[in-house]
């Protein structure tokens, strides 16, 4: 990316003035090797996304930011409902609510390499993952409205997981305002047989171990030490996810142009907050936020009963769930003033700063867990929301690596096979229905996650707390 | 007879699949075989079974969009690939009416690299050129 529209910046905060229509500034949070390395597209993008009705401060990037549709991948931006704030389809994605969860295992880095392959096997035999897969559960009608509703508490409540696990979920695992009746007919028929399923892609379940700790207060607070073994799990809401986020894509252009929206770019496609469009999607998306919550909870429990079998002593216990393409209703301080705002998040961590009454309360002097998912050979991180981070991003922070390269360039670089042996002699056991799959996902495809982790903490988005490296990893 | 062409296009966190033709029915057709072939090689896909498939839109580039949205709701709630088409658009380019024929996922020899999530708006475009239609988007992977 060109630096020279810049108008003001630090080492880690990019500055556009508001030009056109733009009614705020866009920032981009990157250090300069970062920002130099995003392409054009993210700032046109941040623009476009900075001259939406009732957007509020700022339009955010973040340092993973990439090119996406219409909103950039890695943005942030909030709407203000009693400014004329609109809610768009494109601003969350099509994954809603997909994200990360990493549970701890009571367990050492030996433990898990003494049973390094069985467990690779129980893992991948138990966890449905990759394209054609089923799960173990059908839905009836009934249910699935219990399901949308209810999240991951429905799932506790069937018996896929334990109480406790819900404290260490956002929205403790269930989120409200959920209307199942605006999920079409066709949205329920793909989440049919997908319930408990991972997904393709850049999706993954992990068993990882503590390389490095930067902040020890907070990682002692977080049950994280070097030496620990760890499971992370990246998925999010499945079919039924994706065909909301394809249909209210559609609904909203045309919504856009009845509410006399001037988009620069279709694909921001927008409905005022407070109209029957707007209405609707956030019942529906709230609805796919609960199945995404419910989906990840399934998959604990298949993972729980996986390690039983290969190691009984595992205790696996939920560290924190994070949800990285969501749009939420918040409170925020902006000029002074509490105000009520719609937060987009899409490819963006919510990161609330220490003493945040939605933080579980013993971990709310420490920070919200933040946690980045990294690609299968390189590592994942776990961050801790700052005191920071509200003023410079309403509370918000990266995501993951972000791709580099395309999947086409990939496959053309790499060959699946390869990947898996060179992570093999580096102690990595990869298993996955698809080698292609391995090769578009492989690790050079990728940003450099270490360095957008350290933007993040040094922009002050939010502190870095620990290092996880992988031992096993399941792609789908 | 001329069958026209497919291919990918470069978006740096998905792909883009385009299909040309001597006409637009043609260019949809190509376009299908593309998005097969982001998830496998379509000459592995065996045209065993036949779907309907009906489409209906604004305009002919939100059909195209309504094309491949209707081809992955089939691929994912009947478990299949396609690599075959037949496409019928209206003289108004409103609707079409296509039979896909293909045949039940088979991870072994269709080893799938990756599930199409949805059609956007990215880079969508239907034009025609040097007598030539081609149809194009970028699709969420």
């Amino acid at each position: 990316m060109d630096l020279e529209p810049f108008s003001e910046h630090t080492e880690t905060r990019w500055v556009l003035a508001p030009r056109g229509k733009m009614r705020v500034p866009g920032v981009i949070y990157a250090t300069e090797d970062l920002i130099r390395d995003m392409d054009d597209k993210v700032l046109e993008q941040l623009s476009n996304v900075a001259t939406l009705p009732g957007i509020v401060r700022a339009a955010y990037a973040m340092p993973d930011a990439h090119w996406g549709y219409g909103f950039p991948i890695g943005g942030v931006a909030a709407f203000d409902p009693e400014a004329g704030g609109v809610v768009s389809a494109g601003g969350v994605g099509f994954d809603i609510s997909c994200g990360v969860r990493t549970l701890l295992t009571g367990l050492t880095r030996e433990d898990i390499l003494a049973v390094q392959e069985p467990l690779a096997e129980a893992l991948f035999a138990h966890v449905p993952a990759g394209l054609g897969s089923t799960g173990h559960i059908t839905l009836n009608e009934a249910e699935m409205d219990a399901m949308l509703e209810g999240g991951a508490q429905w799932a506790v409540e069937r018996g896929w997981g334990r109480p406790e696990d819900l404290e260490r979920i956002e929205e403790r695992g269930r989120m409200a305002g959920a209307d199942p009746a605006q999920v079409s007919a066709r949205a329920r028929e793909r989440q049919r047989k997908e319930m408990g399923t991972l997904g393709s892609g850049n999706h993954y379940l992990e068993v990882q171990h503590v390389t490095a700790v930067y902040r020890e207060d907070i990682a002692r607070a977080y049950g994280l030490a070097v030496g620990n073994a760890v499971v992370s799990i990246h998925c999010g809401s499945r079919g039924l996810g994706h065909q909301i986020g394809t249909e209210f894509l559609k609904k909203m252009v045309q919504a856009a142009a009845r509410y006399g929206i001037d988009l620069p770019d279709r694909e921001l496609a927008c409905a005022p907050i407070d109209s029957p469009v707007g209405r609707q999607y956030l019942g529906a998306m709230r609805a796919a936020i609960n199945c995404a919550l419910a989906n990840r909870q399934i998959i604990t429990h298949l993972v729980r009963e996986a390690f039983a079998g290969v190691l009984p002593e595992a205790d696996l216990r939920l560290l924190y769930d994070v949800s990285h393409n969501t749009r939420k209703e918040e409170e925020h301080e902006v000029d002074g003033v509490k105000k009520r705002l719609f937060v987009h998040r899409k490819g963006a961590t919510r990161a609330f700063g220490p003493g945040h009454p939605l933080i579980p309360e013993d971990l709310r002097p420490f920070g919200q867990p933040v946690i980045i998912g990294g690609t299968m050979g390189t590592a994942s991180y776990i961050l801790a929301g700052s005191e920071t981070g509200e003023r410079l991003a309403f509370s918000s922070a990266c995501h993951g690596a972000g791709r580099a390269m395309s999947r086409r360039q990939a496959t053309r670089t790499w060959h699946g096979r390869d990947i898996v042996e060179e992570l093999r002699r580096r102690g990595i056991i990869v298993k996955s229905p698809s080698l292609r799959g391995v090769a578009e996902e492989a690790p050079g495809a990728y940003k450099d996650v270490s360095a957008v982790v350290e933007a993040a903490d040094a922009a002050g988005l939010a502190h870095k707390v620990a290092r996880l490296e992988p031992l096993i990893t399941i792609k789908g | 007879m001329e069958r026209g062409h497919w291919e990918h296009f470069e978006h740096q966190a998905d792909i883009g699949v385009r299909g040309c033709g001597p006409d637009l029915d043609t260019a949809f057709e190509q376009a299908g075989i593309a998005l097969t072939a982001v998830v496998t090689d379509p000459a592995k896909v065996e045209p065993r079974e036949a779907v309907p498939i009906e489409a209906r839109a604004v305009d002919v580039e939100f059909l195209f969009v309504e094309w491949l949205d209707a081809l992955i709701y089939e691929m994912a709630t009947r478990g299949m690939l396609f690599s075959r088409y037949e496409v019928h658009i209206d003289a108004d380019r409103t609707h079409l009416t296509a039979t896909a024929w293909g045949e039940a996922v088979d991870r072994e020899r269709h080893q799938p690299a990756v599930e199409v999530k949805g059609a956007t708006l990215t880079e969508l475009k239907v034009w025609q050129e040097d007598g030539a239609w081609c149809a194009q988007c970028v699709v969420d992977v």
